[in-house]
């Protein structure tokens, strides 16, 4: 078997999850490389865009910002905010990575602070930025991210981006646009779907190397269980060969 | 129309469009010459206690020469337009700048990391906030340029975004589906870096514009940044390609580089050293003290700043880096 990274192996299961023919917005790091990595392995055809205007580049190397020039480099357009997330909120955004300091069982992200007192917070964060737009509109959003219970917590201190909100039909109910919310929770060590009817976070794979206690031990809530639980397909050589010598030459991503 | 919730943040300008109307009444639409220094520009057009707001993406095409000036003019008690701030962000929490703004990105320079200095200003308790996301403010900044006082979207419902916003939610009268109302942002006064301006205010902008174009009409009272002045030809000729029309500025300053140590497109990278060193220094106090005074307090020009920090040879190397072509300038 390969020897890869846990970075290396989120990447290669977010990249499986962007079909063919599909868009995706991604934010720096590890989703545009994720989104990069699927293009060169059988999505050639899927649009990457970035929130601040960059649709379609073709991607030199790894950008820095979600609006540097690498964004547009021999890109279809340059445009603006309004354009990518009202392309969104009509309904042709397919996909999205996102992430945050805490998730919870439902799928809500925070990434705009620790502690109670709004005006005066124990920790800022830098807020959602396009993360709430990108979690409203898009079909299937994804979050890459390190397990551990600190970040998976029952209740997130504060909901920048909604997941399925409180569960059940509250998302529909709370006037978002219709069938659109988290779908795959890709971690160290495992993959995790939600259960449609509570819409709860459930575990549908476990990467190899680790156990169902690993992936419960390391969650601050209680995670359903998919009816069949697999181990998730590991990376394969080729999968590993275009991430490192295409994708990610200077380990910006993969390296850590 | 009935408002079934509301966010408790404050709104920190008016979004009343009859008196936006009232004030661009009086705005001049005469083609006059507009030139001025941009140490003129900031005393004449930025006052303490205005609602200000910067174009650009944080470190793109971002008026930082601009940012500077306000920091050593001494501005205070500003509202700040937090919509996509990063480096800009970084520059004026460093100079106290403001003590209001309306948040969708801050304290963070993406993935460079976070800024200690502005970090610990927020968590001061010194500035008061109101929670938005980057399209809230771009659909803002839209109201504003239609000349009305909100426009319906869809997201932030549910959230506690929207609980800590300014924003009201409300049920469509046509299909009964719930909308956010944006109201309108109509800022005291802008500053915009472009590629190219005329004496004018004619300007263009390549590359992305991410809310730049409403920006600039939203604006009471706008100052532009250009890379280059032009001939007013430069328009006249292709007019397709005028991003910013001259009744929307007030004052015109050419900045060459006015974006380092950020990206402007087609022009330079940005320079992530010197990037780097701002966010080490931060960390040190007294340190960080020197290192704003010496790329700030005691600059008289942007020039003064290039200068110290590698000069035109640091300025060609971040042009090739942009145009991802090797050079060989010495």
């Amino acid at each position: 078997m390969a020897d890869y990274n846990a970075m290396e192996m989120m990447i290669c299961s977010a990249a499986r999850e962007l079909e063919d023919g599909s868009t995706v917005g991604v934010g720096t790091g590890a989703p545009c490389a994720a989104a990069m990595l699927a293009q060169k392995t059988g999505s050639s055809n899927l649009t990457i865009m970035f929130e601040a205007g960059g649709i379609a580049p073709q991607l030199p190397e790894m950008p820095i910002s979600v609006g540097d020039s690498r964004t547009t480099w021999k890109a279809v357009m340059a445009s603006g905010m309004c354009e990518i997330m009202e392309t969104a909120c009509r309904g042709m955004l397919d996909y999205t990575f996102l992430g945050g300091a805490q998730i919870d069982m439902y799928g809500n992200l925070n990434s705009t602070r620790i502690g109670d007192d709004h005006q005066k917070p124990k920790v800022r964060f830098p807020g959602s930025g396009g993360a709430n737009d990108f979690g409203s509109f898009a079909w299937r959003m994804m979050v890459m991210t390190p397990q551990d219970a600190k970040r998976f917590v029952e209740r997130v201190s504060y909901i920048t981006t909604p997941g399925w909100l409180e569960g059940g039909d509250s998302r529909a109910k709370s006037g978002l646009p219709l069938n659109a919310g988290p779908y795959k929770i890709i971690t160290n060590m495992a993959v995790m779907d939600f259960e449609p009817e509570s819409k709860r976070m459930r575990i549908i794979s476990i990467n190899h190397g680790y156990s169902e206690k690993d992936v419960l031990d390391n969650c601050g809530f209680e995670l359903l269980k998919a009816p069949r639980i697999i181990e998730t397909s590991p990376p394969t050589d080729e999968e590993l060969r275009i991430l490192r010598d295409e994708v990610d030459p200077l380990k910006l991503v993969i390296g850590r | 129309m009935e408002v079934l919730e509301q966010g408790i943040g404050k709104l920190f300008t008016d979004p009343d469009a009859d008196k936006a109307r009232e004030f661009f009444r009086k705005k001049s639409r005469r083609m006059e010459n507009k030139l001025m220094t941009l140490k003129d520009a900031i005393a004449k057009y930025v006052h303490d206690g205005d609602y200000l707001a910067i174009g650009g993406f944080g470190a793109i095409r971002t008026p930082i020469a601009a940012c500077h000036e306000i920091v050593r003019q001494r501005r205070k008690k500003l509202a700040f337009c937090g919509h996509t701030s990063t480096h800009d962000f970084q520059i004026l929490a460093a100079g106290k700048c403001f003590d209001r703004v309306d948040i969708a990105y801050i304290v963070g320079l993406e993935a460079r990391g976070l800024s200690t200095v502005a970090r610990k200003y927020m968590e001061s308790g010194e500035v008061e906030v109101t929670e938005w996301t980057n399209y809230c403010l771009s659909a803002r900044m839209k109201a504003a340029a239609m000349g009305v006082s909100f426009v319906p979207i869809r997201n932030i419902m549910g959230t506690d975004t929207f609980k800590y916003s300014g924003a009201k939610k409300i049920k469509c009268p046509f299909t009964g589906q719930y909308y956010v109302l944006m109201p309108a942002l109509y800022p005291d006064v802008s500053v915009i870096h472009v590629h190219e301006a005329d004496v004018y205010g004619n300007s263009r902008i390549r590359g992305i514009t991410i809310s730049d174009l409403d920006l600039a009409r939203a604006s009471k009272r706008l100052i532009i940044t250009a890379e280059r002045i032009v001939s007013t030809e430069t328009f006249r000729n292709e007019p397709t390609y005028t991003s910013i029309p001259f009744y929307l500025a007030d004052a015109v300053c050419e900045v060459p580089f006015g974006s380092y140590p950020g990206n402007m497109p087609y022009e330079y990278f940005s320079d992530e050293e010197h990037f780097n060193e701002w966010l080490q220094t931060e960390k040190d106090p007294e340190a960080f003290e020197q290192f704003l005074e010496k790329n700030i307090y005691s600059c008289e020009t942007h020039f003064d700043y290039i200068r110290k920090n590698g000069g035109i040879e640091k300025m060609w190397e971040l042009r090739a880096k942009e145009l991802m072509v090797d050079n060989n300038a010495k």
